[in-house]
């Protein structure tokens, strides 16, 4: 470095009087403001790119579509998002799919409602009206999968997660959780691929469309017919393993996707 | 005073380490360190607002009136750090997941403040500059290492790469949980503690006070 700085910066009013405090303080503010503005317009439309890229991400992973040789380009076209009305189980428009943010929708008065402790079965507190669900069709546009986002409370954290059924609604293709703060190597071990895999071909409902499912601490006895209900826990996560199993038992209740799911089944058979 | 580019730059690196020697940024040492995609990325990011914001600060530190100094530097650093969150999130979405509020919570990081009113305050801009470079690559340098031996012995990989073949996927290596877990890098940093200052006995610290040994009084028997 050559000439060393003056450090007796000769200017109007002194570096300490008031109007030079207030003149410092205002032309400060006026540029971070405008700096931190201008980063967070100009990248909006990365990130929002990003957020969606990244939730079909995981609607792609859980439905299987990449296992069957698809590119995600090709999955990405045999995705139909559709949002439902859970009381109902009837589809609305309106409401984009894509830019639904579950995370929001679940504590806004305003789209949710407050459930009793009764039937707060996952401990979400609130449920939002209206959910996406995702439709996977074939390349001629039939029916194949259905993919549920499901969430629930486990040891930490609400763990968010999607659920794909089979073309018989009654036979998982996978699940998967996508976000989550449980203890990482005990219950962190949700997503774990090893134990995520032990869910594909499980039945989730009985002959009466009863659910029917239980995370068992028990060796799962493969001849028993109990068997396709039952999944093995998580070894030191019992609270983990509780909640997944207890969201699950809530989404696919009537309180969650029950009407949609029937309504479903009628459209089908 | 002499100038010394180097020294500036390299000193903070080991003879004045600002989390081994000065104990700061300790928090999210131990928050990021799980794996090493997040570490690095935390490392980047402090790196570029400490020496951002010691050069920006450096630049205004004539035309700062000394009652507000503090604000000043809070503004600045708090700006930067919000553009380079925004940044993270736009580039490298999934590892801005993971790192949650970390990368926010730099803002309170006592490197960067710390920089900003020890040296960036009195000096001019470009050895500022330096100076907050070396401090972010002397909390670099212990991040990484904490890092890798975190993932490695935690998780049996490397940057998400397995090295060390997993029991549970039918491996020889049964990772340690507990070093995935924030603890565990407290521990770390105690253990490189004690080593550079065994390594480098001028940074043991004297102690602040001796007990006094009081003159046993006389009993008479």
């Amino acid at each position: 470095m050559s000439a060393p700085e003056s450090d007796s910066a000769v200017s109007a009013a002194p570096v300490e009087s008031a109007s030079r405090t207030l003149l410092v303080t205002l032309v400060l503010c006026l540029v971070c403001s405008v700096m931190v503005a201008a980063a967070a317009v100009l990248l909006r439309p990365i990130q929002d790119t990003n957020k969606k890229a990244d939730l079909i991400g995981n609607v792609i992973a859980v439905s299987g579509l990449l296992k069957e040789g698809l590119t995600e380009e090709q999955a990405l076209k045999r995705i139909d998002a559709r949002m439902i009305e859970l009381a109902t189980g009837n589809e609305v428009t309106g409401v984009d799919p894509d830019t639904f943010n579950i995370v929001k929708a679940g504590k806004d008065p305003e789209i949710s409602t407050e459930l009793t402790r009764r039937e707060d079965v996952a401990q979400i507190r609130r449920e939002p009206r209206y959910l996406p669900v995702y439709r996977i069709v074939s390349a001629n546009g039939e029916f194949k999968k259905l993919i549920l986002p499901v969430y629930g409370y486990g040891l930490w954290s609400t763990m968010y997660g999607f659920l794909a059924l089979e073309e018989d609604l009654r036979t998982v293709q996978g699940l998967r959780f996508y976000q989550h703060a449980e203890t990482p190597g005990l219950g962190g071990e949700v997503d774990n691929p090893k134990w995520r895999a032990q869910w594909t071909g499980k039945v989730l409902f009985d002959e009466k469309w009863k659910v029917q499912v239980e995370i068992t601490k028990m060796a799962i006895d493969s001849s028993s017919p109990e068997a396709q209900h039952q999944v093995d826990a998580l070894a030191g996560a019992t609270i983990t393993s509780r909640g997944v199993e207890n969201l699950l038992k809530f989404w696919l209740s009537d309180k969650g996707y029950g009407p949609y799911l029937s309504r479903l089944r009628h459209e089908r058979s | 005073m002499s100038y010394q580019p180097k020294k500036i730059l390299f000193d903070p690196i080991v003879d004045n380490n600002p989390v081994i020697l000065q104990v700061l940024g300790i928090c999210s040492a131990l928050a990021v360190t799980s794996k090493l995609s997040t570490t690095i990325t935390m490392c980047i990011a402090l790196t570029v607002v400490t020496a951002c914001s010691n050069a920006a600060i450096s630049l205004v530190r004539n035309h700062t009136p000394s009652s507000i100094r503090i604000i000043v530097q809070m503004t600045i650093i708090s700006s930067l750090v919000i553009v380079t969150d925004q940044f993270i999130k736009a580039y490298a979405f999934s590892i801005s997941k993971d790192l949650s509020v970390f990368v926010g919570l730099i803002i309170t990081n006592c490197i960067v403040m710390g920089r900003a009113e020890a040296y960036a305050m009195k000096h001019p801009p470009f050895p500022s500059f330096l100076d907050g470079l070396g401090n972010g690559l002397g909390y670099s340098a212990l991040l990484m290492a904490i890092g890798v031996f975190r993932e490695l012995f935690g998780s049996g990989s490397l940057f998400g790469y397995p090295i060390l073949p997993l029991d549970r996927d039918g491996g020889w290596y049964v990772p340690n949980g507990l070093l995935l877990l924030p603890p565990s890098a407290f521990f770390l940093i105690g253990m490189i503690i004690w080593v550079v200052r065994s390594w480098k006995p001028a940074q043991v610290e004297q102690p602040e006070y001796k007990i006094y040994h009081a003159p046993r009084p006389e009993v008479a028997s």
